[in-house]
């Protein structure tokens, strides 16, 4: 651990320029995952910038029912929020399980999605990996990779993403509101995150000193009809092997839209449109189900590994996704 | 016969005596020593698992403001003895193991000690490391005992012949994990050496043991080591013994003379430097007759130790005692690695040892057709098979009987399998715990009378098990007094010495010391002494410990509900029932037992460390991802005892409790994941990938 400066700007823009400005500079949300970067040794800014109090810590609704949602809305308040609750089920359930109470407490919107990815080599500064020091190797590969990808990885990095709140995002087609040096902009949810492709060390397309303001997520009415189900090692406070958010939409005994996206499969929640386009317009049932599982897995590529590599998650996939679809279009979903 | 007390105090389910300290935040643990000024240390680790350091960088560090000493095996003090290996640190290059400590920094605060360490360089001359366990490899040995002084090796009656001639025979592999003992303090020390006496506050299951070692490693007198240590934050056997970090915080305060240092291990260091399980290989041979009965069990272990210190945990010690059988082999072999020395964990032996045995009885009695409660009652022995003696006591079918009532167990369909609640496949499962009621010799107790009340003296350690409060209940039962007219002194070396808390031995170690010393003291002072009466006694011999067979017995029921879809693994209930002699309290008692239960279900599902054959470390080294049971993982846990005293042991009637808890638990979960399923899963833990081939 490395001594740091710490402050606290007056304004989201004072606070952008501050870390635009300095290289070795970090924005601070709630900490839950800086911090322990910083005791690793993962990360060692110079300057820490807290924003915790410089964006909205608002839901609002805007004209035709979908949210706004302040980046600073910590992940407790935003699990428990009325209409998150009863419009995206499906957010509010990611949310509540990620983590702990405690953490979730700290835990903020903008924060939340911009944790790193998860590897046990990443956050261990005694083996190479291509994320801390592109071009130095990557210990996953041929090591523990219970925990990493089967999508969409590369030669340089197999890590996953572990945020739950993104999968759910990634699958309500939500905007991200950025604040750059340059002004304002916004981002589809869907490109916010990256595949590791030659730069690992990049897990989001936002460049430094890009501070995500809020988030707007669309008016999805039969997003009532979602569901988040995050398969894991142990009953709570554990990352998800795979999780599965979906939304449905029945017309007419027929699938007429749905949303579907996966995490720990990638090292991005993984919007599942192949798995989306085989569903679409037909009639909900198992097979139906399992044929869209296994289409958005065609390019998976699981990888060996000492503790019996991830194999094993091709078909949890498979079995998870058709099992929250089951639910989500049997006649009386959310039992 | 040893002479019982009357239960008064005994028995009562008394609050903790430590409790309010502890929860208002102001019980000092060894890293909240009352000291002024203090110093930092942090160590610094080799980065490989076999080799030399060829030079210890220290400019950098040493250059940072408020760093003190930079402490290398090229400047650090030598230790007077060296014998034990794994304590002799910063005393040669040799690097036996990745995560041997090669620097330790000294500053002013824990901040810039941290920092420093990161800027010491070191540099290595490296050899290929061999960290990887199988029972193939061709260099396995035989050590001369297991842990503490069992035989390695038993053989009686002729096994090959029974196996040859069983009417069922079974032939079956088990593994276990590695396992990090993971207690939430982490091994700390605050160490002080001033005027020629080295004074450390150490989290430790055994103040005077860790004064012996430290004494005999500085080679001071021990009175001039003092060892002091109020409250321990949980130990599970990884604070029993004294590993490197103590070594290491003496090393510092002798460096810095009249200054106090703390050193506090991180998370990560905590997976190399203080103990572990060693992961066990267990392959079981059983052969029964149509009726069940055992003609012959042969257990054969492998196991590792480290390359510099032997550590033997003794896997099949269980097997030679726990069913009767004429024929019976067991044996242990270790291999020799360049990996961190393993020590004591919850019931070493025991733990291990009733995984494979405990899961192969209920895949016999599927072979039979016999439930598998019906089973290991036709085959109790009458006598300890191993040593012929009688049992002190011996109420396993009793706790099997009642366990099965209380828990809901006649009428199991035994099918695998067939059971679904929902998204759940349910499944019911049982196996048998043990462990030895064992005594120490060699702690002294002093029991003094002033001001209307007694105080009793010894050096005994709570490591969160709840000796400051069933010692007093013990000591007051003996003197005859009230509960409330006793205090209890323990937890330094000012007091009396006293043995670790270990081998579930503090009670009736140190109990049948008080009970003698408080006896002595009523023969000689009566019931109305004086200000300043005093008597000291020593722990008595147990003569009955020669004729009769000790040990503690129970059994668990669990059930475990496994998700058809993605074979997630939930122990939807855990029932334990033990004979463990009288409970002395059965509010601190029912904890024990709970906690050694939910221990055993995190053995059963999570636990496993996962050492990297190429880096020759435990990756998974912090609490994230080595998991450990959460509340939602344990939520129905109901622990019960028989009404059991045993007459041999202690003369509080009682038996260790600290540790069978853990005992079985695992095959019980694993058992009831099999009829659940159908999927016999026979290596630990138990996670969805290995289930889910089998699910429908």
């Amino acid at each position: 651990m490395k001594p740091f400066a710490y402050g606290r700007p007056a304004t989201a823009a004072e606070a952008v320029d501050a870390v635009a400005g300095d290289p070795a500079a970090a924005f601070l949300g709630g900490g839950t995952n800086l911090v322990d970067h910083l005791k690793l040794g993962v990360a060692a800014p110079r300057r820490i910038v807290d924003v915790t109090a410089l964006t909205s810590t608002e839901i609002r609704e805007d004209a035709d029912g979908g949210l706004e949602i302040g980046a600073g809305v910590r992940n407790s308040d935003l699990a428990a929020d009325r209409r998150v609750r009863e419009r995206y089920p499906v957010l509010a359930q990611a949310l509540l399980s990620g983590a702990s109470a405690q953490l979730r407490n700290m835990a903020t919107t903008g924060g939340n999605p911009l944790q790193r990815t998860r590897c046990l080599y990443f956050q261990d500064v005694t083996t190479p990996c291509n994320k801390r020091k592109p071009g130095e190797g990557c210990s996953a590969l041929g090591g523990a990779t219970r925990q990493h990808a089967i999508i969409g990885a590369s030669e340089h990095c197999v890590a996953t993403h572990p945020s739950d709140l993104a999968v759910a995002l990634s699958a309500l087609d939500a905007r991200v509101h950025v604040l750059g040096p340059g002004g304002d902009r916004e981002v589809p949810f869907t490109d916010l995150h990256r595949l590791p492709g030659d730069r690992p060390d990049r897990d989001t397309v936002l460049e430094h000193g890009d501070l995500i303001t809020a988030f707007t997520v669309p008016a999805l009415p039969w997003a009532r009809r979602s569901a988040y189900r995050k398969v894991r090692d142990r009953a709570s406070y554990a990352f998800a092997l795979v999780s599965v958010a979906a939304a449905v939409s029945i017309v007419d005994d027929k699938i007429d839209d749905v949303r579907i996206a996966l995490g720990g499969v990638a090292h991005k929640p993984w919007r599942a449109h192949r798995a989306e386009d085989v569903l679409r317009g037909e009639r909900a049932e198992e097979a139906l189900f399992r044929a869209a599982a296994e289409a958005e897995l065609a390019d998976a590529r699981p990888l060996d590994g000492i503790d019996g590599g991830n194999a094993f998650k091709l078909p949890l996939v498979t079995r998870t996704l058709t099992a929250v679809l089951r639910d989500l279009t049997a006649e009386e979903p959310g039992r | 016969m040893t002479e019982l007390l009357e239960p008064r105090a005994i028995g009562r389910a008394l609050t903790r005596r430590d409790g309010p300290a502890k929860v208002t935040g102001t019980a000092p643990y060894a890293y909240e020593a009352p000291v002024e000024g203090a110093a930092y240390c942090h160590p610094v680790q080799a980065t490989i698992a076999r080799g030399r350091c060829t030079r210890v960088g220290t400019v950098e560090a040493e250059s940072l403001d408020g760093v003190l000493r930079v402490l290398t095996p090229f400047t650090a003090e030598r230790l007077a003895d060296t014998e034990d290996a794994e304590l002799a640190v910063l005393q040669d290059r040799e690097i036996p193991f990745r995560g041997r400590v090669l620097a330790l920094v000294v500053a002013d605060s824990p901040e810039t000690a941290r920092q420093a360490a990161d800027l010491v360089e070191i540099e290595y001359d490296r050899d290929e490391a061999d960290v990887e366990l199988r029972a193939d490899r061709d260099d396995l040995y035989k050590p001369e005992k297991v842990n503490p002084s069992f035989p390695t090796d038993t053989d009686e009656g002729d096994v090959d012949a029974a196996l040859r001639e069983a009417a069922v025979t079974l032939d079956r592999t088990y593994t276990t994990a590695m396992y990090h003992n993971n207690p939430l303090e982490p091994h700390t020390t605050t160490a002080l050496w001033e005027d020629g006496t080295l004074t450390l506050w150490d989290s430790t299951q055994g103040v005077h043991p860790v004064r012996g070692t430290i004494a005999k490693v500085f080679g001071l007198p021990e009175e001039r080591v003092r060892v002091s240590c109020p409250y321990v934050g949980g130990g599970f056997g990884s604070k029993g013994t004294a590993h490197a970090p103590v070594v290491l915080a003496a090393l510092a305060a002798r460096a810095v003379p009249g200054r106090p240092v703390k050193l506090a291990l991180t998370r990560q260091q905590m997976f190399s430097l203080a103990g572990y399980r060693t992961p066990t290989i267990q392959r079981m041979r059983l052969g029964a007759g149509r009726d069940g009965r055992l003609t012959a069990l042969r257990l054969d272990v492998v196991e590792q130790t480290s390359r510099i210190k032997e550590f033997a945990e003794q896997t099949a010690v269980p097997a030679r005692m726990m069913y009767a059988t004429p024929n019976r082999r067991t044996g242990h072999r270790l291999a020799a690695l360049d990996v961190p020395v393993p020590s004591w964990m919850r019931a070493p032996g025991e733990c291990p040892g009733m995984f494979g045995p405990e899961v192969a009885m209920d895949e016999l009695a599927y072979e039979l057709g016999i439930d598998p409660v019906e089973l290991r009652v036709r085959n109790e022995p009458e006598r300890d098979p191993e040593t012929g003696n009688p049992f002190s006591s011996r109420h396993l079918v009793e706790c099997l009987r009642a366990g099965a009532e209380e828990f809901g167990w006649a009428d199991r369909d035994p099918r695998p399998g067939v059971r679904r609640d929902g998204r759940w496949l349910v499944g019911t499962g049982v196996a048998a715990s043990v462990y030895p009621a064992r005594r120490q010799p060699g702690s002294t107790a002093v029991v003094r009378f002033g001001n209307g009340r007694y105080t009793a003296e010894i050096g005994a350690a709570d490591l969160g098990t709840g000796a400051w409060t069933v010692l007093p209940q013990i000591a007051a039962d003996a003197l005859g007094v009230p509960v409330e007219d006793v205090d209890v002194r323990i937890g330094d070396t000012e007091h009396p010495k006293a043995t670790v808390a270990g081998g579930s031995t503090g009670t009736t170690s140190w109990g049948a010391t008080l009970v003698a010393a408080a006896e002595a003291f009523r023969d000689k002072y009566g019931d109305d002494p004086g200000d300043g009466d005093e008597v000291s006694a020593e722990t008595p011999e147990n003569p009955d410990e020669d004729r009769y067979a000790m040990y503690a017995f129970g059994a668990q029921f669990a059930e475990a509900r496994v998700d058809a879809d993605t074979g997630e693994v939930r122990v939807a209930r855990l029932h334990g029932t033990f004979a463990a002699g009288r409970i002395v309290n059965p509010r601190t008692a029912r904890s024990q037992f709970l906690g050694g239960m939910t221990m055993g279900v995190s053995m059963a599902l999570h636990e496993h460390s996962l050492l990297d054959p190429r880096f020759g470390h435990v990756v998974n080294h912090d609490l994230a991802e080595y998991h450990i049971a959460a509340n939602a993982d344990v939520p129905d846990l109901k622990a019960d005892w028989l009404d059991e005293t045993d007459p041999h042991v202690n003369p509080m009637g009682s038996k260790g409790i600290g540790e069978i808890g853990i005992v079985g638990t695992a095959a019980a979960v694993a058992n009831a994941v099999f009829h659940a399923t159908g999927v016999r899963v026979r290596d630990l833990p138990i996670t969805l990938d290995k289930l889910l081939p089998g699910l429908p």
